[in-house]
């Protein structure tokens, strides 16, 4: 990394704990230009101090640095492969253990909420859903998500394969809708940091999509190994549609439940 | 000048505008390049090999980490934001849109502009929207060729115009121009 930008995420792993330093460098260096361009720094080299004495500066950069952009039932085609090929594996288990890893605002959390319920699986299921960012986290408890968005979620929510009316799973209020109660009961939610903390709980299905993008190949290495020693034998892998294991150690230790929607299966 | 890459930032239009350049560039063109074509967030990359069917080059979607090769044409899948690193290797992000786009051809441009300085080229053509121009400023800041396509000859003039009006461009070509001028620079190289 150059050395003003490792100057600084080195600063915030010493003064806050949260470790971008093996995140990608193009993406660490946007984020952190266009908060230098907000803050009225004249130059980049001050960042470092202002990192460590005004708390409320970093709170604003680490904020830039969690991307938190996430949609319900992103890519259809992911969820629509979920019900046909993960579902009727769950189905075995008498209890069913979910990793969310990465759920930012909770959106996806929700989405998996609503299939399991659909497929008669949520009373016996649980859903750990984590972030680094609290601000998210608490944000995805709340549940409440803007009214304008509910039309692209249905059409989503079609698209991946659901049949109820998409506006049962939901009470509007003006502009905002807050999710139902019965969908929240079985979430977990959990401050956890992929890259600074270790394994969570052993779980049958682990989703983590489009957080492994921004971490560089070592750290994605040692994040899928995680992803691994969490997985019971015979438990599913999701990934991001841009995301795989080709370049892990671990590729030869599952199969490819879905290439295309990047679903995989720990062997035994 | 030698030049490294090429860089080319395309919305409206840009299906047909990519047919032409892609049919005219020979087999031996070895400069990589970089498309961003503004595309719908849910469209698969089966366009993508339709083009590559008609090219003499290889065209391909870019993945995230891969290093950036000669002779080949990388283009940012749908719904991620395609950026370059000072390795030349791809990163991809699914930030917010910039300029309503995702991918955007500011994000490329600009972190295009930081991994390759002055060795690079900056092509803007047919488009509808203002993204680009701000990553074409930057190229030409860092010491880059800047290419626009002739808003005349443009299906969608507002892309290319919104381009000369942030920069003051080395050339302003049609798009026949532009594929004969590449290939120029490209022979330069041997």
């Amino acid at each position: 990394m150059q050395s003003h930008l490792a100057a600084i995420v080195e600063a915030i792993y010493q003064k806050y704990g949260y470790d971008f330093r093996q995140y990608s460098e193009a993406h660490i260096k946007r984020r952190i230009m266009n908060r230098m361009a907000m803050s009225g720094l004249e130059d980049v080299s001050q960042m470092p101090s202002k990192i460590l004495n005004d708390e409320a500066f970093a709170s604003r950069l680490l904020q830039d640095l969690s991307i938190t952009v996430t949609e319900m039932f992103r890519d259809p085609g992911f969820y629509r492969s979920l019900r046909e090929n993960v579902i009727p594996i769950l189905k075995t288990y008498p209890f069913i253990k979910i990793w969310h890893a990465g759920c930012s605002t909770g959106e996806e959390a929700y989405s998996m909420a609503i299939i399991m319920q659909e497929e008669g699986l949520y009373d016996r299921t649980t859903i750990y859903a984590t972030d680094f960012n609290q601000r998210a986290l608490n944000s995805a408890k709340e549940g409440i998500f803007s009214n304008k968005l509910m039309k692209e979620y249905t059409a989503n929510y079609q698209l991946s394969g659901g049949k109820e009316s998409f506006s049962d799973y939901y009470t509007s209020n003006y502009d905002h809708v807050i999710m139902n109660q019965s969908l929240k009961k079985n979430i977990v939610w959990a401050n956890h940091n992929l890259v600074t903390d270790s394994v969570f709980a052993e779980v049958h299905l682990i989703l983590c999509r489009n957080v492994l993008i921004y971490f560089e190949r070592e750290l994605q290495n040692k994040t899928q190994k995680l992803f691994y020693d969490s997985l019971i034998n015979g438990g599913i892998l999701c990934l991001g549609a841009k995301e795989g294991l080709h370049f892990t150690d671990l590729y030869e230790k599952y199969f490819e439940l879905d290439k295309k929607q990047r679903i995989f299966k720990k062997k035994y | 000048m030698q030049y490294d890459a090429v860089v080319i930032g395309v919305s409206a239009g840009g299906m047909n505008a990519m047919k032409i350049i892609f049919s005219l560039l020979p087999k031996d063109f070895g400069t990589p390049i970089i498309i961003v074509q503004h595309i719908s967030p849910r469209s698969d990359n089966q366009w993508i090999d339709l083009l590559n069917d008609k090219s003499n080059l290889t065209i391909k979607e870019a993945d995230e980490k891969e290093k950036i090769e000669k002779g080949t044409v990388y283009i940012a899948p749908a719904n991620y934001h395609l950026l370059i690193e000072m390795n030349k290797t791809f990163s991809l992000t699914i930030d917010e849109r910039v300029n309503f786009a995702r991918p955007s051809i500011d994000i490329l441009f600009e972190s295009a502009a930081e991994a390759y300085k002055n060795k690079l080229i900056g092509v803007v053509l047919t488009g509808s929207n203002h993204d680009g121009a701000k990553g074409i400023k930057r190229i030409k800041e860092c010491g880059g060729l800047v290419i626009i396509q002739d808003p005349k000859t443009a299906e969608s003039a507002y892309m290319p115009t919104s381009a000369i009006a942030a920069v003051k461009p080395d050339y302003i070509l049609s798009l026949e121009e532009i594929t004969d001028l590449l290939i120029k620079i490209d022979k330069q190289k041997d």
